[in-house]
């Protein structure tokens, strides 16, 4: 998978790392500030009230 | 000389040793991924309580109306805890849903409004959130637990702490763990989850008034 991803990236070694480099990045980015704050409220290891 | 069959072998171990690299390329990834979100839960919700924080506090510095009219989701009072940092201090919001949580420790909408008889009952995150109640369990008998209202300045000594499992809705009574009895003191009930990390149980600090200071307008 992510030698096939090397393959697909255009330029040299160094613009590709780069370009890999921003890459994840921007996908970490979009898991931080969308995906997570949708998955967070199933996670329920912080229960804090006692209720019936 | 050629075996027979040598070909076929060769060909079922690379298509063998293509799909178990990406088995493990997509494990790693997953991995990744998990620590991210953990660090996240860990970190990252507080950015949203801080910023929830700074709107709470500049309505309690200009709020006119007495603190038995807070609607939920407003800032009740200061919450303060000397023994956990000078610099330990959070905006109590009114409400204890999901919602309100997130934005720092909640007040119980039926229980006691604060310095009142009855029991100011408060939940906080232990872990994520910015964490507020993450160190409430290393609070002693007699640590003070400040609560700045509008009107005054509530100081609670603590008196014990308990674990207890998550329906026994008994802590919140008036009195706290005795539902029959009418109160004639003010409490404060703090509650969290326990242990750290879990929703199996949930600890408990129990505090009763000290003094109060009313606040000069």
């Amino acid at each position: 998978m992510y030698a096939w991803l090397w393959r697909m990236l255009p330029g040299r070694p160094l613009t590709r790392a780069l370009t890999a480099a921003v890459l994840v990045a921007v996908v970490g980015a979009v898991l931080w500030y969308a995906v997570f704050p949708l998955l967070e409220p199933a996670v329920t290891l912080d229960e804090v009230t006692v209720r019936e | 000389m050629a075996i027979p069959g040598a070909r076929i072998v060769s060909e079922y171990a690379d298509r063998m040793r293509a799909t178990l690299r990406a088995v493990g390329e997509i494990s790693i990834t997953a991995g990744l991924i998990l620590m991210l979100f953990c660090a996240y839960l860990l970190w990252g919700t507080g950015a949203y309580t801080q910023s929830q924080q700074a709107l709470l506090r500049r309505e309690l510095d200009t709020r006119k109306e007495p603190t038995r009219q807070v609607k939920p989701g407003q800032a009740v009072a200061m919450l303060r805890i000397p023994k956990l940092g000078d610099d330990y201090r959070y905006a109590v919001v009114e409400g204890v849903g999901a919602e309100q949580l997130k934005k720092g420790p909640g007040h119980y909408p039926k229980s006691a409004m604060p310095g009142q008889i009855g029991n100011f009952v408060l939940s906080g995150h232990r872990t994520t959130y910015a964490a507020p109640f993450n160190e409430i369990d290393e609070l002693e008998r007699d640590d003070e637990i400040i609560v700045e209202a509008r009107e005054a300045r509530y100081v609670y000594r603590v008196t014990s702490q308990d674990i207890v499992e998550p329906d026994e809705i008994e802590v919140l009574a008036p009195v706290p763990g005795k539902p029959d009895i009418s109160p004639i003191r003010a409490f404060i009930t703090l509650s969290t989850c326990h242990p750290e990390y879990s929703a199996a149980e949930r600890l408990i600090v129990y505090g009763v008034l000290k003094t109060t200071e009313p606040r000069e307008e």
